[in-house]
């Protein structure tokens, strides 16, 4: 059903069209850096809208979401570089490191399929330690992953002779690499909205969301729930292994320790954080966690100069440590996260009328 | 309705089960006819829900089995019972709280539907209309059980009655031929009894039949065609109200001998 918009709502989609395009070269101005961490950013709103199927829909707790990313990098990585002396084009290798990540997550679905809450995130985050220990380990006695040393001169990612690395002329614009990567994001993040909310409204997705909401139910009305988690735990993981293939290309390494237990972490406090299961709420909590770190990494030094005349607490640890405090007080005062669902905040808002019996 | 009326629609044979020690169910035998409403009463742990778990497949049953249309229903497959057209509601009320009444019903359709992911996310004209299908069938029954006007609020956001209407709508989603009723009524006041009296007659009249466990006698010995008792998980009698009422096994079973 194609309904003509609004002139309201096609003024704001052009408003955000127009920031979409300029922000890499408004970011620019602050150097190419800037660049890379919005790029990081929309990688990581891609993965964790990812999630967002496993965890927001399916209510499936997965602590070891990162393990997909991995199998997507290495995929890439060992596909396109002169590491085995491959070099597939990106249409080859995208789909197959889509496509190993989606087995690894039916490998990992099927046996925590009786298990919930507590007990699924305590088993997702050995799998997602495992499969980091594994790539830590793969360089004897064949050496395959290169172990912690990791793999490097990874190809970028490129479109006939089109190279997305370095700086090109386009229509007399000059484009660095990475505002060049950012274009490809945004065009992979719209793609993966657009699929999240159609799965969102469809008839899987309203399954997964009653089997989150009481799987004894879910049941009794004839949903294989068997079937459906499994299938959530293959979608969330076929979009991990694309966000991994694109971030190999972009840093053109990788190795074992972009892959621990506190990027899964990263990951799944972004969907919590911005509101489980809404998708601007998810996008929301993966920029700002994103770029919240960032930005006070370049300005707690400087702060503390300005008042107390010197470095007093290690930037770095004080950063992390403002951090932990932002996220305590968002989870305290906004427990459905900061951008959730209206229907989820109606109800967190308002009383539900007395229900007595 | 295509098949004649009183006919066997599901037989159960000798179903056994028991937890540890605890015999809930001692080889319960009893048929459902098409067309009927056919309550399964008994005092407070009699086994009345385990026989519902074991026939919807919640439960395995320990010994015996049921045919459900002539052909068995798989034990330890719930999914499967709604396929074959059994539908249920509990006892306490399990809908999906954080979705909307009409997503609950929609959520019913699942069964008689099939758009796979690929459908979904590229919006197919024929995913498309299923969908549409799908939210009119919704929309048409939240009308039948009259609680329309609360389609858009969140399920747990219901008043108790109204909760109870939404799990019936849910359950008449999946087009079942069998429709269990776990307690409808506990809980609710003379006018919403009275209330849920008539939509039952109503499904029944449209052709569904109807396996009702209540503890309100009046309301069962009302509404009914048939009546079973159970009684420390075996079956004391299976017959029309007037005799079940006048047995003294049953006067004693509830007023304790």
């Amino acid at each position: 059903m194609m309904k003509w918009l609004s002139p309201r709502s096609a003024l704001g989609i052009a408003l955000i069209t127009v920031a979409l395009v300029a922000l890499p070269f408004v970011a620019a101005m602050g150097g190419q850096a800037w660049v890379r961490i919005l790029n990081f950013a929309i990688l990581y709103a891609f993965l964790a809208l990812g999630l967002n199927i496993v965890v927001g829909l399916a209510g499936l707790l997965d602590l070891g979401y990162i393990a997909f990313y991995a199998v997507g990098a290495y995929t890439w990585a060992l596909l396109a570089s002169p590491h085995f002396g491959l070099h597939w084009p990106i249409w080859a290798i995208l789909p197959f490191g889509a496509a190993l990540a989606c087995i690894a997550g039916v490998v990992l679905g099927s046996p925590t399929l009786k298990l919930r809450g507590d007990y699924l995130a305590i088993v997702t985050l050995g799998f997602g330690e495992i499969v980091r220990i594994f790539m830590n380990n793969l360089n004897a006695p064949v050496n395959i992953t290169n172990g912690a040393q990791g793999i490097t001169l990874i190809d970028p990612v490129k479109f006939g002779d089109f190279s997305f690395s370095g700086t090109s002329q386009i229509l007399g614009i000059s484009l660095s690499g990475p505002q060049k990567y950012y274009y490809l994001l945004v065009a992979l993040a719209i793609l993966v909205i657009i699929v999240n909310e159609r799965l969102q409204n469809s008839r899987i997705g309203r399954a997964w969301q009653a089997i989150r909401e009481d799987e004894i139910a879910a049941k009794a009305i004839g949903i294989n729930t068997r079937n459906l988690k499994l299938l959530a735990f293959a979608m969330g993981a076929s979009f991990g292994g694309i966000a991994g293939g694109i971030f190999s290309a972009m840093q053109g390494f990788v190795s074992p320790e972009s892959f621990s237990l506190i990027e899964s972490i990263m990951i799944l406090a972004m969907v919590v954080l911005g509101g489980m299961g809404h998708i601007p709420g998810v996008i929301l909590g993966a920029v700002l966690l994103t770029v919240l770190p960032e930005v006070l990494r370049y300005a707690v030094g400087p702060v503390q100069t300005a008042i107390f005349g010197k470095v007093l607490v290690d930037p770095e640890s004080l950063r992390m440590l403002i951090f932990g405090l932002a996220l305590v007080l968002v989870m305290r005062f906004k427990p459905a996260g900061l951008w959730p669902s209206p229907e989820r905040k109606r109800d967190l808002t308002v009383k539900p009328q007395e229900v007595a019996p | 309705m295509s098949k004649a009326m009183g006919e066997v629609l599901l037989e159960a044979n000798a179903v056994a089960k028991h937890f540890g020690g605890v015999k809930a169910l001692r080889d319960v035998s009893l048929t459902i006819r098409r067309g009927e409403v056919y309550g399964l009463i008994g005092p407070n742990g009699a086994g009345k829900t385990t026989f519902f778990n074991c026939m919807t497949g919640l439960y395995v049953p320990d010994g015996g089995g049921f045919m459900f249309n002539g052909t068995p229903l798989v034990a330890d497959a719930p999914h499967q019972a709604a396929e074959r057209g059994i539908a249920r509601t509990f006892q306490n009320i399990r809908l999906f709280g954080n979705m909307t009444a009409l997503e609950n019903v929609m959520v019913g359709r699942h069964v008689r539907t099939k758009a796979g992911v690929v459908g979904a996310m590229l919006h197919t004209p024929a995913t498309r209309n299923e969908e549409a299908a799908i939210r009119q069938r919704a929309i048409d029954l939240l009308h039948y059980v009259r609680i329309e006007d609360r389609a858009e609020d969140l399920a747990k956001n219901l008043s108790y009655g109204d909760q109870r209407r939404l799990e019936i709508a849910r359950a008449l989603a999946t087009e079942p031929s069998l429709l269990c009723l776990d307690e409808p009524a506990a809980g609710m006041n003379a006018t919403e009894t009275e209330a849920l009296r008539d939509l039952i007659e109503g499904i029944r009249r449209d052709g569904t039949t109807i396996l009702l466990i209540e503890h309100d006698v009046k309301l069962v010995m009302g509404l009914c065609d048939r009546v079973a008792v159970l009684d420390y998980g075996a079956l004391v009698i299976e017959d029309v109200p007037a005799v079940v009422q006048k047995d003294q096994r049953v006067i004693e079973a509830y007023l304790g001998a």
